[in-house]
């Protein structure tokens, strides 16, 4: 039966509508299938998860059958089975099996994605599943043709007339209904009905059983019919009774095939008991209501409340020319327009925050990957999974946090020889833990491994000219040399947590999201790996400041002081370079103008105010300015998406006052200034 | 025309609930949903629908449970339920019907075969 013909009154477009549903719901089967995987794994053997996960993958293959979807029926199917054994408790739940149960959901995730978008999953990749599932759910004898648990009465059959096939004599049937008939709300009329759809016949009542008046019962059953049927299918004609199988007396007579297997199978002694479902039992598996809205329409929303975040911005500035008398009444209002713009911006974007729970469930996948490839035994740990970030921010969190992960068990956690000689536990940890601190998200990635080898990164990095050979960098300034762009090569790190890619590139991905990254280790005790985020990516807090006649935005993040500079706490080294005296310490002195190649119509010595910025490797510069005009927040439009990359410009916004405004990117100023100070020798610089 | 027959669906699976809402308004039903036993209760409320077309496997309330809730009303007693089950679950048939349920559909669904269905109870 080819779909089409399957579904012969529904449109394309319904059908579109309801695949699309269908590969929604999947993700969402498959990630209540890991959690409850996870939870069983953590050694909650609750009945209530057991079930979670047996009905995810059970929905899955329901809803592909619709869409004859066979490979990812044919795998739910199996993957069904063996959890349909845990259920019944055939299968006791060890951590071997629950690992299996993991990887064939990995599997049955890989089904999904490429069953959506119309691709073929590597045989190779799902055929070692299928053995291990095969393999669980031939352990238990099987039973295999599914009628063993039948609870029914036999129907009898008179075996008359076995005569060759395409004989049509057609049949004669005594049906006696049964009251459990009745009961179930089946109607012999309605299936003398479908008899006779099925041909011409005759129908006798036989009401010879029924009693008195006084003695009938209400629930009782007690007529029965006799029809001479004019075909001979008897297979048609049990399908009419299909229903009420066992809740009558069916004889055919004068059938030409054998019997139905049910037929000839005693009736099971007992009936199949399931532990009963706590209807109470909510859990987690429901939470709140939702409702689902198109990213499009929430983006919108956004665009909105940014533009009206500007026009409230407008209008304070605005009011602040006015004289005093003008402004009294309306400050008050201002005020309150300002806090309200602030909670209504605040609610869209939560609307848009979603829990780290998604990329976390996604690491749990890759340590089984990266412990079966290192032969290591990783315990994953995540801690605040609710924690909420602006998803843009949770898409691009998935690379850096990948990175990490690998790292931490390739480098980190040891061999578990090693970690027995040392007294540890075979089994390494590794934890990945968010939480809100002071309106960013900083997520934790650490391992109980043996940490920074310090000596080994110090030659590498004094190898690779990232610091000289007479450098003596402390113990906090090692750990963070592996940021250091050319630190990690092919060589300096495994073909596995490599993949060509070094920690400076994490950094860097970190650094584009306006993050920061750190590390802290402790010899023989493991790494911790912070990163730390902003909440969205669409607004900002920055310092207005104005030089050479624009106006330019640093993000207050980036912010360390504003000061006035003193004339005699600057050295020039050069034309274009100086450097400038903060309490005893040294900064490069940057005139902001001409970095940005404003044509300036004041002089450099002109101006005396500087702001102290820091970057995300924790270098510093002093940026001369010509005015600070002061804090704001500032609604991010990509200059790369309207115009193109141009360096040490993160973004654009526009200003209250209507004007576009570049946000200046910072680490990219540094990196700039890095590179004229560099010039003479390429080891000026440490990280 | 007579009032259209309305029938009450509970299914856990938003797809299967889509493809059961589209073929039976397709066919000429109401349709009433619901995503779980409980909720199919609260949806029956005073109501009187022509049919009930039930999941087995639903959080909550199961379809058995919700089977012999509704039974359980002596006014349900002749209101045909229909059971959604897979061929392999020849049990769960079985104890859907002890439940009280009137026939099955087999899955994977078939329009065809779920419109036949519901001729063959009555609705």
């Amino acid at each position: 039966m080819t779909r089409d013909s399957r579904y012969p009154t529904l449109s394309a477009d319904a059908m579109a509508s309801i695949r699309a549903v269908f590969f929604e719901e999947c993700e969402e089967n498959l990630s209540a299938l890991e959690t409850g995987l996870l939870a069983l794994q953590e050694g909650a053997e609750d009945w209530e998860i057991i079930n979670t996960v047996f009905r995810a993958v059970h929905s899955i293959k329901g809803g592909a059958s619709i869409f004859s979807l066979d490979a990812l029926i044919d795998f739910a199917h199996l993957f069904e089975s063996a959890l349909s054994q845990v259920r019944a408790r055939e299968l006791a739940l060890d951590g071997g099996i629950i690992k299996t149960l993991l990887k064939a959901a990995d599997a049955l995730t890989d089904l999904v994605r490429a069953a959506r978008v119309g691709q073929e999953v590597d045989p190779a990749v799902v055929a070692p599943l299928i053995d291990e599932l095969a393999n669980l759910v031939a352990v238990v004898a099987e039973d295999d043709d599914g009628f063993g648990d039948l609870a029914f009465t036999p129907v009898p059959v008179t075996l008359d007339s076995l005569e060759g096939p395409g004989s049509s004599t057609g049949l004669t049937l005594h049906f006696r209904p049964a009251a459990e008939l009745y009961a179930k709300a089946n109607d012999p009329v309605l299936l003398l009905q479908e008899l006779e759809r099925l041909g011409a016949m005759e129908v006798t009542l036989d009401r010879s059983a029924l009693p008195m008046l006084g003695d009938l019962q209400a629930d009782e059953s007690y007529l029965a019919w006799t029809i001479v049927h004019s075909v001979g299918d008897a297979d048609a004609v049990r399908e009419v009774f299909e229903f009420v199988q066992g809740d009558c007396q069916l004889e055919i007579i004068g059938e030409t095939k054998p019997l139905l297997p049910q037929a000839e199978i005693a009736p099971a002694a007992a009936t199949p008991v399931e532990a009963p479902v706590a209807s109470n039992s909510q859990a987690a598996a429901n939470p709140g209501q939702t409702i689902r809205v198109d990213l499009e329409r929430v983006d919108r929303m956004i665009d909105l409340v940014s533009e009206l975040v500007i026009n409230q911005s407008i209008l304070i500035q605005r009011m602040a020319a006015e004289p005093l008398s003008n402004r009294a009444e309306v400050n008050a209002v201002l005020e309150d327009l300002d806090k309200l713009t602030r909670e209504i911006q605040d609610s869209v974007m939560a609307i848009r925050a979603q829990p780290v729970k998604a990329v976390f469930q996604r690491m749990s996948r890759l340590v089984r990957e990266v412990e079966a490839m290192t032969g290591k035994s990783v315990q994953l740990v995540t801690e605040g999974d609710a924690t909420e970030v602006d998803r843009t921010v949770i898409e691009r969190l998935s690379d850096p946090l990948t990175h990490m992960i690998r790292n931490a068990i390739d480098h980190g956690i040891e061999s578990k020889e090693q970690r027995l000689a040392v007294g540890k536990l075979a089994q390494g940890t590794v934890r990945i833990a968010a939480s809100h601190r002071g309106g960013r998200i900083v997520i934790e990635v650490s391992d109980d491994g043996a940490g920074i080898n310090r000596e080994r990164v110090r030659a590498i990095a004094v190898e690779r000219g990232v610091i000289t050979a007479d450098a003596n960098p402390s113990s906090e300034e090692i750990d963070n040399l592996i940021f250091a762009a050319g630190f990690s090569t092919s060589e300096a790190v495994t073909d596995l947590s490599g993949r060509g890619v070094g920690m400076d590139v994490v950094r860097s991905s970190v650094q584009a999201l306006g993050g920061r990254i750190s590390v802290t280790s402790v010899e023989g005790r493991g790494s911790t790996f912070t990163l730390s985020l902003p909440l969205t990516l669409a607004v900002m807090d920055g310092m207005l400041v104005s030089v050479g006649g624009h106006s330019l935005v640093a993000p207050l993040t980036t912010l360390i002081e504003s000061f006035q500079v003193n004339a005699a706490d600057v050295r020039r080294l050069g034309p274009s370079s100086a450097i400038l005296t903060i309490r005893g310490a040294p900064v490069p002195l940057l005139d902001l103008a001409s970095v940005m190649g404003f044509a300036s119509d004041q002089t450099e010595s002109g101006r005396r105010v500087a702001l102290l910025v820091e970057d995300d490797a924790g270098g510093r510069a002093a940026l001369l300015v010509d005015e600070i005009l002061g804090q704001q927040q500032v609604v991010i439009k990509s200059l790369e998406a309207n115009y193109r990359n141009v360096p040490g410009v993160a973004a654009a916004t526009i200003l209250g006052d209507g004007r576009v405004a570049l946000i200046l990117d910072v680490s990219g100023i540094l990196a700039l200034q890095r590179r004229t100070f560099a010039t003479p020798g390429p080891q000026t610089q440490a990280a | 025309m007579s009032t259209p027959k309305t029938i009450l669906t509970v299914d856990d699976s938003r797809t299967m609930r889509d493809m059961l809402l589209m073929t039976l308004v397709d066919a000429g039903y109401d349709v009433v949903q619901a995503e779980d036993g409980e909720d199919g209760l609260v949806k029956l409320g005073d109501r009187r629908p022509d049919a009930i077309i039930t999941d087995i496997n639903m959080p909550k309330l199961d379809g058995f449970g919700f089977i012999e809730a509704v039974r359980a009303d002596p006014a349900n007693r002749s209101l045909p339920i229909l059971v959604l089950t897979t061929e392999s679950e020849m049990d769960r048939k079985e104890r859907a019907r002890m439940a009280g349920a009137t026939g099955w559909i087999v899955k994977p669904f078939n329009p065809t075969k779920l419109l036949d269905a519901l001729r063959r109870v009555g609705a």
